[in-house]
């Protein structure tokens, strides 16, 4: 059992979570406080041991219904496999044709209705729906996947294809329009009303949380199935998707970039306290009562000499300073992303945007709890362009210095974003470097992998020599690890 | 160490026995602990449940994550009072430190026995007193020194307070996100050795683990050393039957039909994309205002008259009465 739970551990590391050692013997001791047989209890216990960041939680538990899929929850006719080794094995082995129901093919041992035809499944999944009853749910899931998914044994095939051919055959919307449709006929028919927007919202609601069950359980059995088949390990493999910190910024999608915006929020505070650190000792802390009367005492208890504590941190002052243009444009959407999220918790974040012009946008921040608002105002409002509306980062730089060069004082860091592609303009490297004289740091994130760094019409090379550190920012992980290098 | 040393520490005697367990089982088992908690009031599902049970098993801390108004802070009133324990609670703040978390002495009357000290002593100069105290009458002073660092001047905080309580205790160190990294080291420091040492009196070892919440609304990350102490717990918003329930429970007096329903809107709501989605606790507002109103049924005027009960922002009340109260969509 302890070596599943390694196996199991392995995995998780493979895709990116952070176990550590302490945490796998946490789980090992969890398991002898859960009943085994309950898959959900297991799972919550594993859940608590080994991930400590909600971001993490669906890696983990696909991990963990492949893993630990060929147990079933317990139902009618469900043969029970009996503990935890035995699914280890199995899921090692490979057992072809498992639970396997090709369409057409009967008898596949788990008894009942693999005879049953469409129209006859149309019906049940019908009356699945309508009342909500998770058994006959479940019922529709398998037999849907028995008929439809096509699945054949040691087919290189991910679960997604079988998925998108069972559902296609299902006519899901098909069956809400009708029970719509049969809403609004019984209402009509019993009090003469017609169906509120309200209650048809809700009610299309209701029907929808139920098809959304219906699709995971659709889900689960075409996993289950695919274990049997080709055992979890394999499956881990190819079923893995990078944690939110992994995602590549310029290439992510809506969803990845809604995940990382989560992620990015505890990030950014931390990034924002370590700029600022440094400034920590240096003025007086509030008096010190204890540390005075400690002292006091070799003066006969006369506070001749105050004590005084350490002061709180003191506000950061942080100019960020992002390219917002179209070579950088999901590093942009990013990039703003976080400055929103500095922004959010420190007053002293001013931020600037560029793309040949370059305009101060702090004000569309302040207040700003949505970040896709200040992002649109943004967009609409900021004046970022001057000529042609492609990056020119030496006129950027030189008009920056020009209007607030002045505020850059030896408290402020500055962070500039972006990948240096200036479009064959002139650097104006200098500017940077008489920033740099001025400031406490300088520091630039570059979204591009480093191998593309110094090709074609890059210039990092030429405003690095001007920075305190270039670093490769392509996901949050190397985010975090600039952060954490700050220290 | 001197008398009044030993004699603060007989409070907390058992402490040098050794190494504190959890004692037995508070509950007997998730389920038990899940029906314990609908009894008095918390709607828990499996997670919840399962975790806080491995909790009192392992005697670890819990961490609990999850948006606002999802029952973190109640969660652990519930389990102290469903357990018989005494709740103590910590409230974290940007700046809170030992002196408010662990313990501080009492300097003002530190410095009035002070000066009680000199005048009984015939001594009314204080300077005098001083280059005594340095001088000839210096064990007086080491004396005196050892009386105002003694349990009577202590002023015992959170922490130090659960540390050393004989009665079972729920420790709830809430909103642990808003303190600084030094204040939170020392939290991980207290909660992984439970013992306290105060240089004046000594080591201060609990008899008994508390159990212990602490709630964090993400912010900014905790330390990994201190995620790796404790079990995790993400609270989500709960589902339909769960909220429902939690709105019959907490709200006196509404019909299974308001409840049903008002659980069902809320849930629609969080479909769409708001600013902020409504809380359990704006559920809760929003089903106690229908109540007091007299609402038996929500209407599509109802709804849209008691929605800024439910959305904080005109732009989400907006959106969501075009998407729920208007047809056509
Ligand atoms: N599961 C539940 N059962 C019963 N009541 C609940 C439940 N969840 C939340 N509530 C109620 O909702 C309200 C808000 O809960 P609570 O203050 O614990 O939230 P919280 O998660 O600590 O929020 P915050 O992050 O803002 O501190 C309380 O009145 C609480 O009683
Ligand atoms: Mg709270």
């Amino acid at each position: 059992m302890l070596d599943l739970l390694s196996g199991f551990v392995m995995e998780l590391r493979q895709s990116g979570l952070p176990v550590s050692l302490t945490e796998h013997l946490d789980a090992a001791d969890a398991m002898h406080h859960v009943n085994l047989d309950d898959r959900d209890e297991l799972k919550y216990a594993l859940g608590a041991t080994l991930v400590k960041s909600n971001s993490h939680w669906r890696a983990f538990e696909t991990a963990f219904e492949i893993y630990f899929a060929l147990r079933r929850d317990s139902g009618p006719g469900d043969t029970q496999i009996e503990n935890l080794e035995a699914w280890g094995e199995a899921g090692e082995k490979s057992f072809p044709g498992a639970g396997m129901g090709l369409p057409g093919q009967q008898g596949t041992g788990r008894g009942g209705g693999s005879g049953m035809t469409p129209q006859e499944l149309a019906e049940l999944l019908y009356q699945a729906i309508r009342s909500g009853n998770s058994g006959m749910l479940a019922m529709v899931a398998r037999h849907a996947v028995d008929r439809f998914s096509g699945m054949e044994p040691g087919r290189p095939v991910g679960g997604t294809y079988y998925f998108y051919r069972t559902l296609r055959n299902l006519d899901l919307e098909g069956v809400l329009q009708r029970l719509m449709e049969e809403a609004r006929h019984t209402a009509a028919s019993s009090d003469g009303d017609a169906l509120t927007a309200l209650e048809e919202r809700l009610m299309a609601d209701a029907y929808k949380s139920r098809l959304d069950d219906l699709r995971k359980s659709i889900e689960s059995e075409i996993r289950r199935r695919l274990v049997a088949d080709r055992g979890a390990e394999a499956l881990l493999r190819s079923v893995r998707t990078p944690l939110p910190e992994d995602i590549d910024v310029m290439h992510a999608t809506r969803d990845e970039l809604k995940a990382l915006q989560v992620a990015l929020h505890p990030l950014s505070r931390k990034l924002a306290v370590r700029l600022a650190r440094k400034r920590r000792h240096q003025r007086r802390g509030p008096l010190d009562f204890r540390a005075t009367v400690r002292r006091s005492l070799s003066t006969g208890g006369v506070p001749v000499e105050p004590k005084f504590r350490h002061p709180h941190p003191s506000k950061p002052e942080i100019f960020v300073v992002a390219d917002i243009s179209g070579s950088v444009a999901s590093f942009a959407r990013f990039t703003l992303l976080l400055v929103h999220a500095i922004s959010s918790q420190f007053s002293k974040v001013r931020s600037f945007v560029f793309v040949d012009g370059i305009d101060e946008v702090t004000r569309f921040f302040e207040g700003a709890d949505d970040p896709a608002d200040a992002v649109r105002r943004i967009n609409a409002e900021a004046d970022v362009v001057w000529v042609d509306g492609h990056s020119d980062y030496g006129h950027a730089l030189t008009v920056f210095n020009d209007r607030w060069g002045d505020e850059v004082t030896s408290k402020a860091s500055i962070l500039m974003l972006g990948d240096a592609r200036n479009n064959y303009h002139a650097s104006q490297a200098w500017v940077l470097a008489e920033l740099q004289a001025r400031a406490r740091h300088v520091y630039w994130l570059n979204p591009e992998p480093m191998a593309y760094w110094g090709s074609g019409d890059s210039i990092i090379d030429e405003y690095g020599v001007h920075c305190e550190a270039v670093v490769e920012c392509r996901t949050l992980r190397q985010l975090e690890r600039f952060v954490g290098d700050l220290e | 160490m001197s008398d009044t040393a030993e004699q603060g520490r007989t409070s907390w005697s058992n402490a040098d026995l050794g190494i504190p367990d959890s004692g037995p089982a508070r509950f007997e088992s998730a389920h038990e602990l899940r029906r314990g908690l609908a009894e008095i009031g918390y709607l828990a599902d499996d997670g919840i449940a399962g975790v806080v049970y491995l909790a009192d098993r392992l005697a670890k801390p819990v961490l609990v994550e999850g948006p606002a108004g999802t029952g973190k802070t109640q969660l652990a009133k519930s389990v102290a009072e469903l357990s018989n324990s005494r709740l103590i609670r910590l409230q974290c703040y940007e700046g809170l430190d030992e002196s408010k978390a662990l313990y501080e002495w009492n300097y003002r009357k530190q410095l009035l026995r002070i000066q009680a000290a000199q005048i009984s002593g015939g001594s009314d100069d204080g300077l005098r007193a001083a280059s005594a105290a340095q001088t000839k009458d210096g064990a007086a002073w080491k004396h005196l020194e050892e009386d105002i660092f003694s349990e009577d001047f202590l002023l015992t905080r959170p922490l130090l307070e659960a540390i050393r309580a004989d009665e079972p205790v729920v420790l709830l160190v809430d909103e642990v996100d808003r303190v600084e990294l030094e204040t939170e080291a020392l939290l991980l420091e207290v909660l992984s050795e439970y013992q306290v040492s105060i240089p004046e009196l000594g080591t201060v070892r609990a008899t008994r683990l508390p159990m212990v919440f602490l709630t964090s609304n993400n912010t900014r990350e905790l330390s990994e050393a201190l995620k790796r102490r404790c079990l995790y717990l993400h609270i989500d918003y709960p589902g339909l039957e769960r909220e429902r329930e939690i709105v019959r429970t907490r709200v006196p007096g509404i019909t299974d039909e308001l409840a049903d329903q008002v659980a069902r809107i809320v849930q629609s709501l969080r479909t769409i994309e708001l600013r902020k989605a409504p809380s359990v606790s704006e559920t809760l507002d929003w089903a106690r205002t229908l109540v007091l109103l007299g609402i038996e049924s929500i209407d599509a005027s109802g709804a849209r008259d008691t929605l800024h009960i439910l959305l904080k922002y005109q732009s989400d009340i907006e959106r969501a009465a075009k998407e729920l109260l208007s047809a056509g969509t």
